[in-house]
Order: C-alpha cells, then sequence, then structure tokens
C-alpha cells in the first residue's frame, strides 16, 4: 500500500522505533520564540546540557514586540522580560537570533519561509501552535509545549506517536474575491474545531493548485482552529520557484539533489487517509465568523444564526453564549454589524500578498471615520518591500496605521489591544473571547474583507464598494 | 535529574481532597523566565492562612506531602512540579492523584505515591500527633513508613525505574544518542542549516 504525504515525512525522520514506543521523530528545523522558551532554556541550565544543533534553530522575537516606537525600551516590564532574557538565553546557547530592529525580524512563521529555511520534507517545530504554517511547503510542521522545546533543543529529536490523517479536498475554481482565508473558514466551519483532533491534515484538489504559497500558507495555518496537529499542501512548481534562489534554499548541485527529493513528496495514488473531507470551491464566498470560536463563521451574505436553529445541544449553548458576548441579536444581517477597528496582519495574513491585496482595495478611497485601521506587516522584510511598492503611502493615504512587524492585535500581548466592547474585523486566526483585549470582539475576516470593511464600517466585501472616482 | 531510591524527611499532613493545580500555583506566578524559584508561589492562596498546615513551624521544612485524594486535577501546567520541587518536597502522597499531574511529576522527579485512603488517615493523626514526625519513603520496597506505621505504595513499574535510574525524558532520549548520531550522518547535506 502507497503511503500518503504525511507518512514519508514521517517514516524518513524516525532515528529509533520499538515495539510499544512512540517513534523518536528527527527535528530539521527548530523555530524559537521570547514567550514559550524561557524555561526551556532555564532547563537545559539546570541539567548542564547545550543546545545539540544551534545550526538547527533560529530565534526571533515576535509575540511581545510594541509595533511603534521600537527604537525605545519596551515599556512593559513583562515584555521586556520576556525579549531581553530570549536575547541572554540565545547569546549563551549560540543560536540566532533576529531581535527588534533587525531586518529579518519578523512573526517567526513568517520568517523561516521568507529565509527560505522553510523546505518541503523537512519537520519543523516550534513552541507556538501556528507552526503547521510551514506545512504549506510539504513540511511536517507542528506545535510543541515548553518541555518539547527543551527537549528539541537538548537532542533534536522528539518522542512521539504517529498522527492520522485527513485529506480534506478543495475542488473546483474560486469566484473572484474569494480567498484561502474564505477556504480554510469553511473547512473550519464544516469539521468543527475539534474535527481535526488527532490528525494531519493534507488539503488536496483543483483549487489548491493554482494558489500562491502564500495563500498556501494561510489555510495551513489554521489547521491548528481545526483541532489538527498540522495541515499539509504537497509541494510542486509553485513551492520551488518560492524557494529558489532564497538566503537558505539549496544552491548548485545540492539544488538538484534536494529538488529530485521533493518530487517524491506527494500522496501515492494507492494510499488511504483515516479520513475524507470535500469542499466545492465553486460554491465558496467571501466567510466571517459571528462568534467566538474560529468554527462559527458563514458566508458574509448571510445572517447573525439564530442558537435554537442548532440542532446539537451544546452547539445551541455555545452560539448563545456567543451571541451575548459578541453583543450580536440572531437575523442581523453579517453585512450590517459595524465594526470599530479593522486589523491586517499576522501569521495568517501579514505577508506581502496580503498586503497587495487589501490596499488594492484600499487604494484611492478613504476609510470611514468610524473605524481605526491598523497595518502590521508580519515581518520587518515585508515591511520594507511593501514600502518599495509604495504600499505604505496606499495606506496611510486611505487613514490607516502603518506599523512594524509583530504579531500585535493578533492576541494583544503588546499595546495594541481592542478596549472592552470594542468590534474588530481582523484577519489573524482566534476569535475566542478577549483575545485581542479584554472584552474585545472579532470577526475573524480574510485581507480583502478587512479592507473593504475599512471603507464602509461595516463587514463587507470589495463587491459592495462603489467604484473609485 | 537526581536519582530516588529512599527518601527520608517531615511530613506534612494536608487534609484537602481535589487540590487542583491552580490551589498548588495560581496563575498569576506563570508570567516567570525561570524554571526555579516557584515556592513562593505554592498554595499562594493558602499561604495568608495562619492555620494552614505550612505556615506552622514544625512542618515548614517539610519534604513528603501527604494529601487527600484527587491531587493535581485541573490545568496541566507544568509549573505545579515545580513549585513543590521547589519547595523542597521528594515526594507526594495520596490515595488518588489526576493524571496529568502525576504524567508530569515522573518526568521531572517528583514522586507521586498512591497509598490506600485508610493508610493515609493513619499517618495524617501520626504527623497531627507528633508535628515534625519523620515519613520514609523507600521506592525501591514501594513501602512508606512513618513511626509504627507501614503502609504499601503504588507506583508503576516504568515510572519506578525512571525515578530510580534518574532519568528525565530527555535523559531517556539521550540513552539513544548513538541512533541520533547514525541518523544525522545520514541527513541529506541539502537540508538548510540557521547557521552558516
Amino acid at each position: 500500500m502507497g503511503k500518503t504525504l504525511a507518512e514519508k515525512v514521517w517514516d524518513a525522520h524516525v532515528v529509533r522505533r520499538a515495539e510499544g514506543e512512540p517513534d523518536l521523530l528527527y527535528i530539521d528545523l527548530h523555530l524559537v520564540h521570547e514567550v514559550t522558551s524561557p524555561q526551556a532554556f532555564d532547563g537545559l541550565r539546570l541539567a548542564g546540557r547545550p543546545v545539540r544543533r544551534p545550526d538547527l534553530t533560529l530565534a526571533t522575537e515576535d509575540h511581545n514586540t510594541p509595533t511603534l516606537d521600537i527604537d525605545k525600551p519596551i515599556a512593559d516590564l513583562t515584555s521586556r522580560t520576556q525579549i531581553e532574557t530570549l536575547r541572554r538565553n540565545c547569546q549563551e546557547f549560540g543560536v540566532r537570533i533576529h531581535s527588534l530592529g533587525d531586518v529579518e525580524q519578523g512573526i517567526v512563521h513568517v520568517v523561516g519561509p521568507q529565509l527560505g529555511l522553510t523546505q518541503p520534507g523537512l519537520t519543523v517545530v516550534c513552541g507556538d501552535s501556528h507552526t503547521s504554517t510551514h506545512g504549506a511547503f510539504g513540511a511536517l510542521a507542528f506545535g510543541i509545549g515548553t518541555s518539547e522545546v527543551e527537549h528539541v533543543l537538548a537532542t533534536q529529536t522528539l518522542p512521539l506517536r504517529p498522527f492520522k490523517t485527513m485529506a480534506i479536498n478543495v475542488e473546483g475554481t474560486l469566484k473572484p474575491g474569494v480567498t484561502a482565508k474564505d477556504i480554510i473558514l469553511a473547512v473550519i466551519a464544516k469539521i468543527g474545531t475539534g474535527g481535526g483532533q488527532g490528525y494531519v491534515l493534507e488539503y488536496r484538489g483543483s483549487a489548491l493548485a493554482g494558489l500562491s504559497m502564500e495563500s498556501r500558507m494561510t489555510i495551513c495555518n489554521m489547521s491548528i482552529e481545526a483541532g489538527a496537529r498540522a495541515g499539509m499542501i504537497a509541494p510542486d512548481e509553485t513551492t520551488f520557484a518560492y524557494i529558489d534562489g532564497r538566503p537558505h534554499a539549496p544552491k548548485g548541485k545540492e539544488w538538484d539533489a534536494a529538488l529530485e527529493y521533493w518530487r517524491t513528496l506527494y500522496t501515492d495514488d494507492d494510499a488511504v487517509f483515516d479520513a475524507e473531507v470535500t469542499i466545492d470551491a465553486d460554491e465558496l464566498e467571501p466567510f466571517v465568523t459571528w462568534g467566538t470560536n474560529p468554527g462559527q463563521g458563514l458566508p458574509l451574505s448571510a445572517s447573525v444564526p439564530d442558537p435554537e436553529s442548532f440542532a446539537d445541544e451544546s452547539e445551541k449553548a455555545a452560539a448563545r453564549r456567543a451571541l451575548e458576548y459578541m453583543a450580536l441579536e440572531a437575523g442581523t444581517p453579517l453585512r450590517d454589524i459595524a465594526v470599530d477597528t479593522v486589523f491586517i496582519g499576522s501569521c495568517t495574513n501579514g505577508r506581502i500578498e496580503d498586503l497587495r491585496a487589501a490596499a488594492a482595495v484600499v487604494k484611492g478611497r478613504k476609510k470611514a471615520d468610524s473605524v481605526r485601521v491598523l497595518v502590521v506587516p508580519g515581518s520587518a522584510k515585508v515591511r520594507l518591500q511593501a514600502e518599495q511598492e509604495g504600499l505604505d503611502k496606499v495606506f496611510t493615504e486611505f487613514g490607516a496605521e502603518w506599523r512594524h512587524a509583530g504579531c500585535s492585535m493578533c492576541l494583544g500581548m503588546n499595546p495594541d489591544q481592542l478596549a472592552p466592547g470594542e468590534r474588530s474585523a481582523s484577519t489573524s486566526n482566534r476569535n475566542f473571547e478577549g483575545r485581542q483585549g479584554k472584552g474585545g470582539r472579532t470577526h475573524l475576516v480574510s485581507p480583502l474583507v478587512a479592507a473593504a470593511t475599512s471603507v464602509r464600517g461595516t463587514l463587507s466585501s470589495p463587491a459592495d464598494l462603489e467604484p473609485v472616482g | 535529574m537526581e536519582k530516588f531510591i529512599r527518601h527520608t524527611g517531615v511530613g506534612v499532613p494536608l487534609r484537602r481532597s481535589n487540590v487542583d493545580t491552580d490551589q498548588i500555583i495560581p496563575a498569576v506566578y506563570l508570567k516567570r523566565v525561570t524554571r526555579t524559584g516557584f515556592e513562593d508561589g505554592l498554595f499562594a492562596a493558602w499561604r495568608g492562612d495562619e492555620t494552614f498546615v505550612l505556615n506552622n513551624p514544625a512542618f515548614a521544612s517539610g519534604s513528603v506531602l501527604v494529601a487527600g485524594p484527587d491531587f493535581g486535577t485541573g490545568s496541566s501546567r507544568e509549573h505545579a512540579v515545580w513549585a513543590l520541587k521547589d519547595y523542597g518536597f521528594k515526594a507526594v502522597l495520596s490515595s488518588r492523584f489526576a493524571d496529568i499531574f502525576r504524567g508530569n511529576s515522573g518526568k521531572q522527579g517528583l514522586l507521586t505515591g498512591q497509598l490506600s485512603q485508610d493508610d493515609i488517615e493513619l499517618i495524617w493523626k501520626a504527623l497531627e500527633n507528633a508535628p515534625g514526625t519523620e515519613v520514609t519513603v523507600d521506592l525501591d520496597q514501594r513501602v512508606v513508613t512513618c513511626g509504627e506505621i507501614v503502609a504499601p505504595m503504588q507506583v508503576d513499574d516504568y515510572t519506578r525505574w525512571r525515578l530510580m535510574e534518574g532519568l528525565d525524558d530527555i535523559g531517556l532520549t539521550l540513552r539513544h544518542t548513538d541512533a541520533i548520531d547514525d541518523f544525522e550522518a545520514g541527513r541529506p547535506s541539502h537540508k538548510p542549516r540557521t547557521l552558516v
């Protein structure tokens, strides 16, 4: 019997297999940030252990970093301590770090691919659940806890039991204005926030072939919101072209050898998935969430659902609670929901393509007076590239705030937060209660919907806008 | 990780059941960046109460916690084990432990020994009648002794072996360093490196 893509990558990394024990899996790339690493480094120090492979480890500062006044000391003491601790740890253990102000600094999941470090067939881990992003390259990439971070630092391996595999077939052609974000929000709405538990999701099908790497990363990024350990997409010419020429891409003969290997990374025709789900791409519309988990989403043309319409009792209760927290009434058209803040950024939608898409919508327009618009590039490099393309001017003339790179309002660990009761349209990945600030209310949307919403002040798609001029 | 074969120390009677990890260490202590120094957060909500057992000087230097049933329920935070260890506890005895807490403890060298509730009651009485009484936890023989009381202790074979060998998860993996070396020798040279 053939193997799935996930099984091929897994099997290629088994250091040791023994009856009744987890597999010992080799880790090709370990990404580190300031929030989940301090105790791991301290554990090494206590045990007198070194980092086994600093040359397979990379640290960036992202979760806590401010997006304004980055040349000044960080005001929040906890944030400053975590960042200073990471810097000290990296220096002591010989780990490469890209600090605030460095041209390669940015969200860990934007930086890895941008440097060409994320490649097909790798195992990639990070103490962050959105590590699944890197699966867009055909890597097996997943988030780990702090003890596991220490384990990987010390041994470059992890003891793990194999994951199950689930195929997500996205067949058909996307309508204009429908993007990767809409695909993944529709997938999560379909299988639920626990539907992927224990699985690696492999996204396949005709609708994916034409997607850029940025779009594929958006899809894999949110696999965790369906409960999955990882998400993957088989590499193809689009993948290879994206990597070619990046700073850490293989060169010369190494490139040829790598390419030969990468071309073997697909699910065999006779492989069997543990589960399969199919999504009709032709039917998809711009998707937005109305509730307080990423599975509570609907097409923008729909209305806030009536909790009583859910058959399942726990879904009914969850919907009731969500509507109360979100201060929404059943039956309200989603397009009538007014927001205070629009956030464009995060490891889900903070890459150059996302900023280009949003800029194309707002170019030559003015934002709604009632809305604050925050544009936060996913990395310092993305910010620079956007500035070279003049996107920063498009945004600032529109009335948006052009910020420095980081996780920012996605999780509100830095000063970029919603005030209690404020409502956002956000291109990030989680609409949990209080995620973007205590009492804040989040609607997850694509960059196109975020941009159009910032023009009209209510949840909107570009199709709802009057032509410019 | 230090080997655990036998330990003798002052027993601390914690007459409470369902002590969850939020009670062992509240969330406010989780912002730290170190793996040590969590002793001040241990049972923080109760330490202000003069009658709390650890506020009795005779128990303050305790190293064997004798707790009620269902110890360590709730959040999976590893800090709960760190706090107990940092305070100086080497072993926790109870008639029932929460799974995640027991798993976390085993990985970090804190012995969780299961005794019958009857034996726990006997030990509580002995400790309360003479605060400062020592308890001996013999992992090798799987027996707890406290004065005249001799109580059988349940610890699964695998955890017992790990504790007696002093092996944490990383220590266990490092026993296979040869396999890791071999694997690395065969890794293709086109795989990326972060340092050049």
